[in-house]
């Protein structure tokens, strides 16, 4: 052991924290806070057109917003190796109460997404899992040898797929996929080797038809029936896709303007302020609002994955690529149904859709990475 | 195969790790690129197609329906008009339950189980989609505002202000107005494309009558305006506009005192009143008796009234006027003695004994006059005013079944008399080549015989019998019964030319007799008249007695008697009114049906002194572009 390894394994003694003012003292980021409030300015503006002028609705994300910037500071507070102490009991305890939610839904013969808890109120254990489930993987792979061996890469893949198929079976195809997306990804930072990941490619491409005829629920495949042709049932379940190619397309490069799209405003566009808001900026403002969105996404990327490559340790690293990615994958299963490229899944337009829980959650893990980041300490022999 | 350690290799992993990093950001670029192009396919490439696109979701056109055309008297007096009503609709595609939304416009204003019938019998017929269709309209003020103030609870309810066709004078001119009601699919698919688009946002069409036969007239040409409606069909502001070409308002050539004249003349029984002005052809009073009510056939009858209408034994949705058709009887012995007078057969001098019947030699068989002892030594005068079988049957013999066919046929007898009315029945005059074809069978002596007086195969309407009198008042000038003011209608023969020409005042002044005469038929007409009419009475069988019988009438069913005919004209010296009466059952012709006509001439001929005043005939202008069909 080197010397400077010793002094990383010697809890809370391996020398100052590292930078200062806001970051030493409040253990926030500032490029990242930054970005994240311009995202949130910016969504809330298209958010008042979306909801047809509505002051109430935009106020009502912004209290979301609020919520979520609260719990981001007090989640950056908590250092990372107590993420690291509890991920395994938060993620038991979670993939408990999605058995729960799966026999409450058999019993009530039907969907159940939320877990009522006296006390507390309605609870989505789903949304726990979104962070739990890469928080597990990355405790897992911080007690082995990387890159990950054989068995270890099943005993991930069990961990993953667990709690994703009770998920799945709610059902709730997206937020499934983001969290299978979350854990493959700690996996595939991990050192996943290339000939696994090439055998995976594979099965998936032969277990998708099957997936489509024996796995799917039929309102599932409608959905990819109406992906593959929309055309084919314009009043019905292609109307969406249609209506949101339509507003895209029709804003061009400037947009009709902001309160001016047409397809929004005169309600041919439903869901118009959740999960298809993305073609109301694109329909007002055009191709330029929309490369200009991708700027600030891609900054908050970007500054993600630098403080994975800075993380001074193996869980952190692991998490913080993770939490990131799952971001940008929220972005491009959003844009891409929205666009017509996916089947429609409901996954929301990170921090600009309306709508609580993944506001919530999404600022918890960027709480995570600012905790990360704050938390290193100067590292000297 | 390495060997597991107990500590970790820091360097390695960092190594992989960062690689890994690098190969997420370079997926992350990558993948942002495919979104941007994608949206850039979308927002530039195809955004022409796009902008179409929305502009077709949001832009719509609406057809907008044109005003029918008011129908009026040939004094303005407006026989069908356009009554504004606002009337609950239901787009059937918008509703998304429709028990319980029917359920809650039930608690909103009052529906009666007519309404609702109506409605779902219009919903399961065949429909334009998007079609609004209306379940009850003479709303009130205050169920509109309760409609209104609900709308949010009732997707695919609204309240139209709709043009309705009214017909203030009900009944009185159900049989020549006719009505209209809903446009349907089958009116549609009977249409050419033009025609098709012409009636894009039309709810009414002419069904019978007037409204059918000048349909094209009265519905002009629709207008456009494109609107912008949001997802929910809802109208936010009109971009353009192109008016409507209201349709053209029709003058009839009835009059409306003379019409309501002959109404109120035949009274409750069944018949039919014709008038004509025979200086022109133009239709004064158009009458069948009963009428019906024609506001109830314009938003769809109900099933009961449609009911109670087809089993009434009087059919009072039958037009007797234009399609009844019965055997004129001695109404056409004028006609029938002017035939033997050109061809010869007879003149005004020759004289007949009437023993009371009439035998063919060689045959038993006796054709029997109505008076029972006979009529005496008779000549074509006396034959007329007195309605002598016999001299007929005799004349009708000698004249032969195909000259009196020919005659006859140039007056409008068995013929269609070309009227701008649809469907009008041609009545029969029968013929030795018709019966073959038609009943198999050689023509009888006896067949011409029964011909001779109006009876056996004869068949004539009550329009043909009022045309002909027409004819034979103005010496043989054609004219066709026409009720629209501006239509000039060519007649369809020439005009009829005697070979002596004071047959026909001689055939007129024996008709005078028949009114004015001690032993006319007809005399109760003359009472108190300021003018002098000719005319002729005529009963006609409705069923043959056997030879030896004598048929009391009482004991007879009151539909089993004689119809009541009679034809006449005023004043004699310059016809200005030709009329033809028919009433079912009335048993004498002179005595029912006289009365009629004399107070539907003086409806026309009288002023409201009671002096006579002829009114002028109408000045014929005829439309640009000529006649419609």
């Amino acid at each position: 052991m080197s010397v400077r390894e010793y002094l990383r394994q010697m809890p809370g003694q391996g020398g100052a924290i590292l930078g200062n003012g806001l970051s030493a003292r409040l253990h926030l980021d500032a490029p990242l806070l930054a970005a994240l409030m311009l995202l949130a300015l910016g969504g809330l503006t298209v958010l008042y057109s979306a909801g047809g002028g509505s002051l109430d609705l935009v106020a009502r994300q912004a209290v979301r917003f609020g919520a979520g910037a609260a719990l981001m500071v007090v989640v950056a507070q908590i250092p990372p190796r107590s993420y690291r102490f509890w991920a395994p009991l938060i993620y038991a305890i979670g993939v408990v109460m999605l058995i729960l939610v799966v026999v409450i839904g058999f019993e009530a013969k039907g969907a159940a997404r939320w877990l009522h808890i006296p006390g507390i109120g309605r609870f989505q254990p789903a949304e726990i899992m979104k962070l739990a489930v890469p928080a597990m993987v990355a405790w897992f792979f911080s007690e082995r040898n990387l890159p990950p061996r054989l068995l270890d890469v099943l005993i991930a893949l069990a961990l993953i797929f667990l709690p994703v198929v009770l998920i799945a079976v709610q059902p709730d195809l997206g937020t499934s996929i983001l969290i299978a997306a979350a854990g493959l990804v700690v996996l595939f930072v991990a050192g996943l080797s290339w000939r696994l990941i090439g055998l995976a490619v594979v099965v998936l491409l032969v277990a998708a038809p099957l997936m489509y005829f024996f796995v799917l629920h039929d309102y599932q495949r409608s959905r990819v029936d109406t992906f593959l042709n929309p055309e084919a049932d314009p009043r019905g379940a292609g109307w969406n896709i249609i209506q949101s190619k339509t507003a895209i397309g029709s804003g061009g490069v400037t947009g009709k303007g902001w309160l001016d799209g047409t397809q929004s405003h005169l309600d041919f566009l439903p869901e118009s302020s959740t999960d298809f808001i993305l073609a109301v900026l694109g329909e007002e403002f055009g191709l330029a609002g929309f490369v200009l969105l991708m700027i600030v996404y891609l900054v908050i990327v970007g500054r993600g994955f630098f403080i994975s490559w800075q993380a001074q340790e193996t869980f952190s690293r692991l998490l913080a690529a993770s939490l990131t990615m799952t971001f940008f994958i929220y972005i491009f299963v959003n844009v891409g149904m929205v666009s017509g490229l996916l089947p429609v899944v409901g996954v929301p337009l990170p921090l600009v859709s309306y709508g609580g829980t993944s506001i919530v959650t999404l600022m918890a893990s960027f709480g995570m990475l600012m905790s990360m980041h704050t938390h290193r300490r100067l590292m000297s022999y | 195969m390495r060997r597991p350690l107990t500590l970790k290799d820091h360097h390695h992993e960092q190594r992989i790790f960062s690689f890994r990093l690098l190969v997420a950001a370079f997926l992350v670029v990558a993948l942002s690129l495919v979104l941007v192009g994608r949206m850039a396919w979308l927002q530039i490439s195809q955004h022409s197609r796009y902008t179409t696109l929305s502009d077709e979701n949001r832009v719509q056109t609406q057809a907008v329906p044109p005003p029918r055309g008011l129908i009026t008297d040939r004094n303005g007096e407006i026989l069908a008009a356009n009554r504004p009503d606002f009337a609950v609709e239901l787009i059937i595609e918008q509703v998304p339950d429709l028990e319980a939304t029917l359920t809650r416009i039930g608690e909103l204003v009052a529906l009666a189980p007519d309404d609702l019938e109506r409605f779902h019998r219009r919903l399961a017929s065949p429909r334009r989609p998007w079609d609004p269709i209306p379940l009850r309209g003479r709303l009130s003020e205050e169920e509109i505002a309760r409609l209104t103030v609900n709308q949010h609870r009732l997707p695919g309810v609204r309240v139209a202000a709709n043009l309705v066709r009214h017909y203030p004078h009900g009944k009185l001119f159900s049989h020549v107005l006719g009505y209209v009601n809903r446009l349907n699919v089958e009116d549609l698919d009977a249409m050419t494309l033009t025609e098709q688009s012409n009636y894009a946002g039309t709810h009414y069409y002419g069904r019978t009558g007037i409204e059918r036969y000048y349909e094209q007239r009265l519905h002009g040409k629709v207008g456009y305006r494109q609107v912008e409606t949001n997802a929910r069909g809802r109208i936010l502001r009109v971009l353009e506009e192109q008016p409507p070409e209201p349709g053209q308002n029709l003058r009839l050539t009835l009059d409306m005192k003379v019409q309501q004249a002959a109404y109120d003349a035949l009274g409750d029984r069944r018949g039919a009143v014709v008038a004509i002005d025979p200086r022109d052809g133009s239709v004064l009073a158009f009458v069948s008796r009963p009428g019906f009510e024609p506001n109830l056939f314009v938003n769809g009858i109900s099933h009961q009234d449609y009911a109670r209408y087809r089993e009434d034994h009087d059919n009072p949705l039958f037009n007797r006027a234009l399609q009844g058709r019965y055997p004129p009887g001695s109404t056409v012995k004028p006609f029938i003695g002017l035939a033997g007078l050109d061809a010869g057969v007879t003149d005004w001098q020759r004289t007949i004994f009437d023993p009371g019947y009439y035998q063919l030699e060689d045959n038993p068989h006796r054709y029997r006059d109505w008076k029972r002892w006979g009529h005496g030594w008779v000549d074509m005068t006396k034959a007329v005013v007195e309605s002598c079988d016999t001299y007929f049957y005799d004349l009708g013999f000698k004249l032969g079944i195909a000259r009196m066919h020919d005659f006859l046929s140039d007056f409008s007898l068995g013929q269609p008399t070309g009227i701008d009315l649809l469907n009008e029945s041609a009545g029969l005059l029968p013929s030795k080549e018709w019966k073959r074809a038609a009943r198999g069978k050689p023509w009888f002596h006896g067949d011409t015989i029964n011909a001779s007086i109006g009876q056996g195969f004869v068949l004539t309407t009550p329009l043909q019998l009022a045309t002909a009198t027409a004819i034979l008042a103005h010496h043989g000038k054609q004219v066709t019964p026409t009720l629209a003011a501006d239509e000039l209608r060519p007649p369809p023969r020439p005009d009829i030319v005697l070979n002596n020409e004071r047959d026909w005042s001689r055939m007129e002044h024996a008709m005078e007799e028949v009114v004015h005469g001690d032993h006319g038929t007809a005399r109760v007409m003359a009472k108190g008249a300021p003018y002098r009419m000719g005319a002729k009475s005529g009963t006609s069988q409705v069923f043959s007695v056997g030879q030896e019988e004598t048929y009391n009438e009482d004991e007879l069913a009151e539909r089993l008697l004689d119809h009541a005919l009679l034809i006449s004209f005023a004043p004699v010296d310059h016809p200005a009114i030709a009329v033809a009466v028919l009433v079912e059952n009335g048993r004498h012709g002179g005595s029912t049906a006289g009365p009629v006509a004399r107070q539907v001439m003086d409806a026309w001929l009288l002023n409201d002194q009671g002096e006579l005043d002829v009114p002028a005939p109408l000045p014929r202008v005829p439309t640009p572009g000529g006649t419609v069909p």
